[in-house]
């Protein structure tokens, strides 16, 4: 685990890790995507607006991915200290807050048309503004520590805690009553007809496969950011003695 | 005696097992608080008061939509397989109300009738090209089955 604690060591692996992350999301997010609009057919009773589903589906995932990328950041964070832990938590909150916000925004533009409502506190649609408004709580809860120096540990122990609404919001379809249908695919079978499942599951592999290589970047930027600053300080330092 | 990185896995495992507990317990607690709508078989075993505007979630009986001469107003049947519940609504009908598949009316209970004031489409998990409309599920099966 703590092999990679070196950042020299992950920087390595992240140079030709990211673009090859990238070049695969553009690859199979656009396929899918192209083969979702144009491609795939229309649905029985919604027609062509089954479509955003392309789009509204893998951001969901990747929000609740986000989270529990956050979660086990956290927790080795706060475990085993790793050094890196906490500079990629940092760097998945951002692209996971973008993400569940797109999701939130095709939901509602499906809803209008599908159910006949922009919005409805219902329990999947209430859990997953919730997870919105935790990313933007740990956002800035990350960045003030990042910038006043102060314990990051309150940050960690939030990730780890805010976790608790993943569960909650796939289960939420389950446990009660809501607006939103139950999932239609799960690790036992599908209940979508195929010519839907496979352009679903292509997106759903290139938006993942795109967050990898943002989380990426935004670590290099972070710790480049973190490098700079240290040889600020130094500079000053010498400066300062030579005087 | 343990490591102290042993003994910061352990407490922080057993702090969000207890947090998961909680809060399973308390979504199981709030089980019905919690639900969007009720079903017919609920509305009938608790009927709301007749003021007080409530939620009817089901899926709307084949053969019951019946269209009022006026043609705004439309009689159906919401039945969740226990109990059934007669609704009548006037107003624009989303695009998905079709027998036999679900809805969400907004209304109240008026001497056994629920009134809606509006009617949310709600559609199921399972998703099915225009191609296939109207294929039993065994039809279905068998056309992508030679498609592929």
């Amino acid at each position: 685990m703590h092999a990679y604690a070196n950042p020299a060591r992950f920087l390595r692996i992240a140079r030709w890790l990211m673009p090859a992350l990238l070049a695969g999301g553009i690859v199979f997010a656009g396929g899918a995507l192209a083969w979702g609009l144009f491609y795939a057919p229309a649905e029985r009773l919604q027609g062509e607006t089954v479509r955003i589903i392309y789009l509204h589906v893998p951001s969901a995932w990747l929000g609740m991915l986000g989270w529990g990328g956050i979660a086990a950041a956290s927790f080795a964070e706060i475990v085993w200290r790793h050094p890196l832990a906490g500079v990629a938590a940092r760097a998945i909150a951002v692209p996971g807050a973008v993400f569940t916000a797109i999701c939130l925004a095709t939901g509602s533009l499906w809803g209008r048309p599908a159910w006949g409502t922009w919005w409805v506190w219902d329990g999947r649609l209430t859990s997953m503004l919730v997870l919105l408004l935790l990313y933007a709580g740990y956002i800035a809860l990350a960045a003030a520590a990042a910038a006043s120096g102060a314990n990051r540990r309150v940050a960690a122990v939030f990730g780890l805690v805010g976790a608790v609404n993943i569960p909650i919001i796939h289960y939420s379809v389950i446990w009660w009553n809501t607006l939103h249908q139950p999932p239609s695919l799960s690790l036992s079978g599908s209940s979508m007809a195929p010519g839907f499942m496979w352009p679903l599951l292509g997106s759903t592999l290139g938006f993942t496969l795109l967050f990898g290589a943002v989380v990426l970047m935004r670590m290099r930027m972070l710790l480049a950011g973190a490098q700079a600053d240290s040889r600020l300080r130094r500079k000053a330092l010498s400066a300062g003695e030579a005087a | 005696m343990l490591k102290p990185k042993h003994q910061r896995m352990v407490l922080l495992a057993a702090a969000l097992t207890a947090l998961l507990a909680a809060v399973l317990i308390a979504a199981w607690a709030l089980r019905h608080q919690a639900s969007y709508f009720y079903v017919p078989s609920e509305i009938k075993a608790h009927p709301p008061e007749a003021d007080r505007s409530v939620r009817l979630g089901g899926m709307v009986r084949r053969g019951s939509v019946h269209n009022e001469a006026d043609g705004v107003t439309v009689d159906f049947i919401v039945s969740d397989g226990r109990a059934d519940v007669p609704v009548r609504f006037a107003g624009i009908r989303p695009a998905l109300f079709v027998e036999g598949s679900g809805v969400v009316a907004e209304g109240h209970m008026v001497q056994g009738r629920f009134e809606a004031d509006n009617l949310l489409a709600k559609h199921d998990e399972k998703y099915v090209p225009r191609e296939m409309a109207g294929m039993t599920a065994e039809q279905a099966r068998q056309t992508v089955a030679q498609t592929k």
